[in-house]
């Protein structure tokens, strides 16, 4: 799967304690799922300030270059890429499932698919084959499970915490590696103008409201006990007659594989 | 019916009187009495009472008077007032994600929000997918159901199932879509839709208050708050659930067929996954043994037959069975299975309350008396061994039989 052209968008993410900048978890994810795909062919791209730091952890797990659409912290990263991966011919697009700095409302892969009008794999963790343009990919599921998915390329896959960890980001390399800065038009992100920003609120905490109008009622709601109550009970049968039983609920709720 | 004590005039009236025809039969039952020949006869099957589990107390403190039975009242089901909307001014739609075709609590939570943006003269509409095992509709706040029974909406079918959101956009223009940001579906499916509408959805919002919605940004450590806008991906306990009313759960139909399209992402079915490796907390079936297993090598068959994570009571773990880390409970990890089989395990409050999240609770237990089995939704009584042994059974010509039909 060398020949695979295989491109990575990469952000600026920041330190969930102390807010500072470093390389974003989920598009480290997506570089090390780059990496194994393609190798040192694999591109990887930013759209932002090419003087950023933090942009030197990516080239760190053995990039020789990083491209950077020039654009400042208030512009929208959308038209840029998708004007640059339109004419670039790339066939997998990998990227986080959201940033960990500004909105954050991880609608950019969603909203570069629609523009490009390629699939979008949402939470990728694998991909196992490509032949005549067609891929097979592994998809995670919540609790640990995994779908398979076929889809045609060039499509837009999304990563998220099932991916392969990253690996360790080396301090030679990061300082070696280029940074090449890109033209770009940049375009405001109408957004900023309309919504602020606030130190985040911690969330109320969700109270047990009774209501209960009478004494009794009250007493009732907080001695009664946490019990189903209306359970079915299968007493004096068979065990194949009790494992028939088990067997059905377990169709039922689709947890037999 | 009140649990109030009232008197019956007319009754103790025929109590006094013992010339009427019904004295005798309205006559509680007697103790004790001296009979003709000054013997003192005692009825024993009237001493006591009925308690409130249904089992008979006898009071020797003196206080209970025999006989004196207490009314059984009928308690009634209280009916929540219905809340009818005759000619919606407005439509909210919302996604649920139905996970394992029953409302969720963050589903509970989203039909909540949706009635408070709906206010008393707009409708909920919920636009539900392939079939449902939900009875509770009505007492969630779902005014109109929409539901898309097709088969091309089963399995993974985003694509799909966005086109026949576009084509309920179309008819309803509601005012609001409400969808979980969920990683089980919820969250994906709202953002594609976004991306087809050309919406700027309001992503992880806990609050919507006064037309402005906060939600988290970034890694979560801002919150943006803006307008509410037309999509909504809320997160859980983003509101009250609905509590207070009940609803109609009128179905409503699209008027236009949905068109078929060729999807570009073919599902090719879910992947074994080595049930072991998945992390207890988050496992979605677990079989789990207590201190009634005595057949540990079957209990390990059983599970990998089943394709379930394994996890253990507390004695079961003491007794070196089982690891620490598979171990259930307060003093282990509170697990959040859809389906969870306990096998000889006999519910102490520890154990019960890290299940607490579970939907659906089997118990094989050879006692019929145990708390497990007030807990369960399905108890076995029985061996065992021998019902484990059975289900390995039932479960090997199952997989049989399906591969026979996949050949």
């Amino acid at each position: 799967m060398t020949n695979l052209q295989v491109i990575t968008l990469v952000s600026v993410g920041a330190h969930p304690t102390s807010g500072r900048p470093r390389r974003a978890e989920q598009d480290a994810r997506a570089v090390e799922l780059g990496l194994r795909l393609a190798g040192e062919h694999l591109q990887v791209l930013h759209a932002g300030d090419a003087e950023s730091e933090a942009l030197r952890s990516y080239l760190g797990m053995g990039l020789g270059e990083l491209g950077v659409l020039q654009q400042s912290a208030a512009d929208d990263a959308l038209p840029v890429l998708a004007d640059y991966l339109s004419g670039c011919g790339a066939q997998l697009v990998l990227t986080g499932t959201q940033a960990e700095t500004g909105e954050g409302s991880g609608m950019l892969p969603y909203l570069l698919a629609e523009r490009l009008g390629w699939p979008l794999v949402v939470g990728l963790v694998e991909v196992e084959q490509v032949d005549h343009g067609i891929a097979q990919v592994l998809q995670a599921l919540p609790r640990g499970q995994r779908r398979r998915l076929r889809v045609r390329l060039p499509f837009l896959a999304s990563v998220d915490n099932a991916a392969p960890v990253a690996r360790q980001s080396a301090f030679g390399p990061a300082r070696r590696g280029n940074l090449e800065a890109l033209p770009a038009a940049a375009q405001a992100d109408p957004l900023l103008t309309a919504a602020q920003f606030q130190p985040a609120r911690p969330r109320p905490k969700r109270l047990k409201v009774i209501k209960a109008k009478t004494g009794a009622e009250r007493m009732k709601a907080a001695t009664a006990k946490a019990a189903g109550g209306s359970g079915q009970v299968l007493k004096d049968v068979s065990p194949e007659a009790g494992a028939e039983a088990i067997f059905n609920l377990l169709i039922e709720e689709g947890v037999l594989r | 019916m009140s649990d109030l004590i009232r008197r019956d005039p007319r009754a103790e009236w025929i109590a006094r009187n013992r010339l009427h025809p019904l004295h005798a039969a309205t006559q509680p039952a007697v103790a004790s009495w001296l009979s003709a020949a000054g013997v003192l006869r005692k009825n024993p099957h009237a001493v006591g009472f009925i308690g409130p589990n249904g089992v008979k107390r006898i009071d020797r403190s003196g206080a209970q008077q025999g006989g004196a039975a207490k009314r059984s009242t009928a308690s009634a089901v209280v009916q929540l007032p219905l809340h009818v909307i005759e000619q919606p001014a407005f439509y909210i739609a919302v996604v649920p994600d139905m996970v394992g075709g029953r409302l969720s609590a963050h589903d509970k939570d989203l039909l909540g929000l949706a009635h408070k943006l709906a206010g008393s003269d707009g409708a909920v509409v919920a636009v539900i997918f392939g079939e449902h095992k939900e009875s509770t509709f009505d007492c969630n706040g779902v005014d109109r159901l929409l539901q898309f029974a097709d088969d091309a909406f089963d399995g993974y079918a985003p694509e799909a199932r966005v086109l026949a959101l576009g084509a309920v956009e179309r008819q309803l223009a509601p005012r609001h879509w409400l969808l979980p940001d969920s990683r089980s579906g919820g969250g994906e499916l709202g953002r594609r839709l976004a991306a087809k509408l050309g919406e700027r959805p309001a992503t992880r919002v806990w609050q919507v208050a006064d037309g402005m919605a906060s939600g988290r940004a970034g890694a979560g450590r801002e919150d943006l708050v803006q307008r509410a806008p037309r999509l909504i991906l809320a997160a859980v306990e983003c509101a009250e659930p609905v509590s207070e009313t009940r609803h109609e759960v009128r179905p409503l139909a699209l008027s236009e067929a949905l068109v078929s399209h060729l999807p570009r992402i073919q599902d090719l079915g879910a992947v074994a996954v080595d049930p072991a490796q998945i992390p207890m907390a988050e496992a979605e079936f677990i079989l789990s043994g207590g201190n009634g297993v005595k057949d540990w090598a079957l209990f390990h068959q059983a599970a990998a037959a089943l394709g379930a994570t394994e996890g253990a009571s507390r004695v079961a773990v003491d007794d070196g069975f089982m690891g620490r880390e598979r171990q259930v409970g307060a003093s282990g990890i509170w697990v959040t299975a859809r389906v969870y089989v306990a096998v000889g395990i006999s519910g102490a409050i520890q154990h019960l309350q890290g299940i607490g999240a579970c939907d659906k609770v089997v118990a094989i237990n050879i006692d019929p008396t145990c708390d497990m089995i007030k807990r369960a939704d399905l108890s076995v009584i029985g061996e065992s061994a021998a019902i484990l042994q059975a289900l390995i059974k039932r479960v090997a010509a199952h997989r049989q039989g399906g591969a026979r039909d996949a050949a």
